[in-house]
């Protein structure tokens, strides 16, 4: 045995996805689509609407069966996840259109994550009885902790359905990562918002990964930003990949930007 | 074996009327989403029109072109003062409205035509008769005929006309048949006048065999179990689900019903409608949903 | 212990807000009501408000807070009421409390059976469930003597009267006050509920099914515990019902108009909250009230009976109506302290659709 360290092409995963295949009422959706999701990287997903993106986050989340295909994840192989197994392993999620909880105020939301971590039964909720309120404590800390990191304090008492967007996508990853996942999945977390709130929230989700170690796979049309968060990219089209790979062979594979980025882009610019 | 068949035929002919209320639902349903709870009520309300209007001395054709003037009044205002407040609302929040609606239309329509029970004469003998040597109710084969050429009709009208190819729209596509120009709140009225006038058809059968009271806008509970089992966006779905319905009732009652004490009809429709949830919860000819987040 | 410091996690709920001295005004108002009213407005008004009150709170829990619809409130009374029965008449040695308690067990249980199908149907689609439940506890109760003890009238009633430990309650005060307590400890009880994570993975599943399941929310668990407390509940006020306010009771007593109007209070009070179960139901009981008596005032008591029931209905309709469209957060939003309470609905807007 040497001493060698792993090879850079051999980093630990955390998820993979290998000749997965989708379609709704006999139309494919995502077509024997395989790729590797590395420990501690941000993977962004792009390519046109209608590409598979949403599709495949569905399919890891456990919302949708494949027809054909396993996914590992972390060193776990699955025919089809179940949602609440996957939250349980550890894979959080942000959704394309906030799906957060309307009725409910913005700490109710994110403790609402923490369900998987609940100890205290029906009956001692109902009686309050000693585990329910250590529950209930331990719950706001962990939620306002989480809170703070956005700079969310200040509304977390706030209905969500009377908060401008920007700040309910801002809940909505609060949301997704109070239960300290393994793996987060985002679906277009700046999708409707200004420059300004695109560059706080782009910095957050950085932040995340480079001071707690989240990989991230998030799915984004802005290929500006895109290039510079993420560490690995993969390019899906009518359910394929068309490429996968670092920013930097992305920018410049010939097929990507004939099929897919310099058509984009120049839609985006106008 | 011929008292089998007897049971079985029976439960079908019984079964056609339950398609009949069940299609007055997926008409609602299809084009607006909304689960129409009222739709018993203006069954009750359409079959006493009617015999208040003959029982004043209106010839039947003048009862019956009033009354049709009226549900269409009455379409107009659910879709004026109900459906168009509630755009966009959940369709759990329609449920309820309609759930309201059905104390509205009960309440004003027994108020002023009062609650006892009428009788209507629509001329047909409740005679059995013999077919082969299976004995068979006349009143319920002819109401059978009515239903299978109401349901022709529909289908035809759905299927030709221009209203019906819009209206189709509507159910496929709302955004869509909006951004074409379709007037969806034209396509309400009429869709629920259509169902005010197959809830007519079906008060006047069931007012003749039972005589018109309280109890005919309790048929809105026999639909359910029938469109659970067939779908709530098919007409086939209805009337196969009210066939299997009629006969199942029919066949319990029969069978199983001397087992249990008898009586097991108010819910067995219910237990076989469950049974079929677990089965095939979008209904036999139901459209599965897919969900996006 | 650490568990003394325990008021300040509850923070919103000890403090002195005008809600909670509402509450503790209510209250004190409800201890000292026999002394200040007429029997006759205790026993055929305040107690049955107030079990409705519960019935209300029992199905608002499902509905208003777990987002599951159901038209089987009636039946779920049953089952506590003719429970209840059988335990006092064929187990005479455990108390009435007990009883009670036992009887809204297997009312919860009830409800749980029946709760099943909601893990694979969503929506409207449930009544069918419920309505199931409703139809087959009619039959149930009324094709079995065992369950009325074989009684000519097919009533129950209890054999020893209302009796705790011994003492007898079989009195107006002794009714008022057996109720009183027990609403009062079960709206604590649920209170706390509603705070705790149970509430909060209620609510989620009401307003967006999927995204709870994803986030972690253990979904079938959560309806199934929403239907049995909600029964649990429901149970113990049908036996109020039964034995506190009616004496006697049989089917009819629970059919499909008690659960119209349970569902009723709780879409006109406010889905979804606590309090709004108390003010539909106070609502609901004062409405016939003040109806019957403006029509004797205005026409002298010239109006037919069942007329008067057919307008009483058509304007409990038009109210359902309106308050779903100009009110859907009900009367707890009227009268809410907060003016400016954020919006707090469970049903207001279909979600997006793509």
């Amino acid at each position: 045995m040497t001493l060698e360290a792993p090879t850079p092409q051999q980093p630990d995963l955390v998820l993979e996805v290998s000749g997965v295949s989708l379609s709704f009422n006999g139309v494919k959706a995502i077509s024997d689509l395989s790729f590797k999701v590395a420990q501690g990287e941000i993977c962004a997903l792009i390519g046109p609407n209608g590409a598979g993106k949403s599709s495949l986050l569905n399919i890891l989340n456990g919302v949708y069966v494949p027809d054909q295909g396993e996914i590992v994840f972390a060193g776990e192989h699955f025919r089809r996840m179940h949602p609440l197994e996957a939250a349980r392993r550890g894979i959080g999620r942000g959704f394309q259109n906030n799906a957060l909880f309307r009725g409910m105020s913005v700490i109710d939301n994110v403790i609402a994550g923490l369900s998987r971590r609940q100890t205290a039964s029906l009956v001692e909720e109902a009686l309050l009885l000693p585990r329910a309120r250590r529950q209930e404590r331990a719950f706001r800390d962990r939620a306002r902790a989480v809170l703070a990191l956005f700079g969310l304090e200040a509304v977390a008492e706030t209905t969500v359905s009377s908060l401008p967007y920007g700040v309910q996508k801002k809940v909505e990853i609060a949301r997704a990562i109070v239960a300290e996942p393994k793996l987060l999945l985002l679906d277009e977390p700046l999708a409707g918002m200004n420059a300004g709130e695109k560059q706080e929230i782009a910095a957050a989700i950085a932040r995340l990964n480079r001071d707690l170690g989240l990989t991230i796979v998030l799915i984004e049309h802005d290929i500006g930003i895109v290039l510079k968060l993420a560490h690995h990219v993969v390019v899906l089209d009518y359910g394929r990949k068309l490429a996968d790979g670092a920013p930097d062979t992305i920018r410049d594979n010939p097929d990507v930007i004939a099929a897919y980025l310099g058509k984009q882009t120049s839609e985006r610019a106008a | 074996m011929n008292m089998f068949l007897e049971t079985l035929i029976g439960g079908l002919l019984a079964g056609t009327m339950y398609s009949l209320v069940a299609i007055g639902f997926v008409l609602i349903y299809k084009a607006s989403g909304v689960f129409n709870y009222a739709q018993g009520s203006l069954l009750l309300f359409a079959a006493l029109t009617f015999v208040t209007l003959t029982d004043n001395g209106l010839p039947a054709i003048a009862a019956i072109a009033i009354t049709i003037a009226i549900l269409i009044a009455t379409a107009i205002a659910i879709e004026r003062f109900l459906l168009r407040p509630l755009t966009n609302r959940s369709p759990m929040t329609l449920f309820m409205a309609t759930l309201g609606l059905a104390y509205v239309v009960e309440g004003v329509a027994q108020g002023i035509m009062g609650s006892q029970v009428r009788a209507i004469d629509l001329g047909i003998e409740d005679m059995p008769i013999f077919i082969g040597d299976i004995l068979i109710s006349q009143f319920d084969l002819t109401a059978a005929a009515v239903a299978i050429t109401l349901v022709a009709v529909l289908a035809l009208l759905f299927n030709r006309t221009r209203i019906g190819i819009q209206l189709r729209g509507v159910a496929d596509d709302t955004r869509a048949a909006l951004s074409i120009g379709i007037d969806i709140n034209r396509i309400w009225q009429i869709v629920w006048a259509a169902a005010g006038l197959v809830g007519l058809v079906a008060g006047l059968l069931w007012g003749a065999r039972q005589g018109v009271q309280f109890s005919l806008s309790l048929v809105v509970l026999k639909a359910l179990p029938v469109l659970i089992i067939g779908g709530f966006t098919s007409i086939p779905g209805a009337i196969v689900g009210g066939l299997i319905v009629g006969a199942g009732e029919s066949l319990a009652e029969t069978y199983i019903g001397p087992f249990l004490g008898g009586g097991i009809t108010p819910w067995f429709a219910y237990a076989l409608a469950l049974v079929f949830l677990f089965i095939r919860p979008a209904g036999l000819f139901g459209e599965r949903q897919i969900e996006r987040v | 212990m650490s568990d003394v410091e325990a008021p300040a996690v509850l923070d919103p709920a000890i403090r002195f807000t005008p809600r909670v001295l509402l509450a503790a005004a209510g209250l004190a108002l409800l201890t000292a009501a026999p002394f200040l009213a007429s029997e006759y407005w205790i026993n055929a008004i305040v107690v049955p408000f107030l079990i409705l009150s519960l019935a209300g709170l029992g199905l608002n829990l499902l509905t208003g807070y777990a987002g599951q619809m159901s038209l089987g409130a009636g039946a779920f009374m049953m089952v506590g009421a003719y429970a209840t029965f059988a335990f006092q008449l064929r187990v005479p040695e455990l108390p009435l409390p007990l009883a009670l308690i036992l009887a809204g067990v297997i009312a919860g249980a009830t409800g749980l059976v029946f709760g099943i199908p909601s893990t694979r149907i969503k929506g409207f689609y449930l009544i069918v469930s419920t309505l199931a439940a409703q139809f087959f506890f009619e039959w149930l109760f009324l094709k079995f003597p065992w369950f009325y003890n074989g009684n000519s009238s097919a009533t129950i009633s209890l054999p020893g009267g209302l009796s705790i430990f011994g003492i007898s309650a079989e009195n107006p005060h002794g009714r008022y006050f057996l109720t009183l307590a027990t609403v009062a400890l079960l709206t604590i009880l649920s209170f706390n509920l509603v705070r705790g994570q149970t509430g909060r993975n209620w609510m989620a599943i009401r307003d967006m099914d999927t995204a709870a399941a994803v986030i972690g929310v253990p979904i079938v668990r959560s309806k199934l515990e929403a239907f049995a407390v909600s029964s649990f509940i429901l149970g113990i006020a049908g036996a109020l019902w039964a034995f506190a306010y009616l004496g006697s009771a049989s089917v009819q007593s629970f059919g499909l108009t008690r659960s119209y109007q349970i569902l009723f209070i709780i879409i006109i009070g406010g889905l979804g909250t606590i309090r709004g179960a108390f003010y539909g139901a106070f609502f609901v009981s004062l409405l016939p009230l003040a109806l019957d008596w403006l029509f004797q005032h205005l026409l002298g008591g010239q109006i037919d009976a069942g007329l008067l029931q057919n307008i009483q209905k058509a304007i409990f309709g038009l109210l359902i109506i309106g308050f779903l469209i100009r009110e859907p957060e009900g009367l707890a939003r009227l009268i809410g302290w907060k003016a400016a309470a954020p919006i707090r609905n469970p049903f207001s807007r279909s979600r997006t659709r793509r």
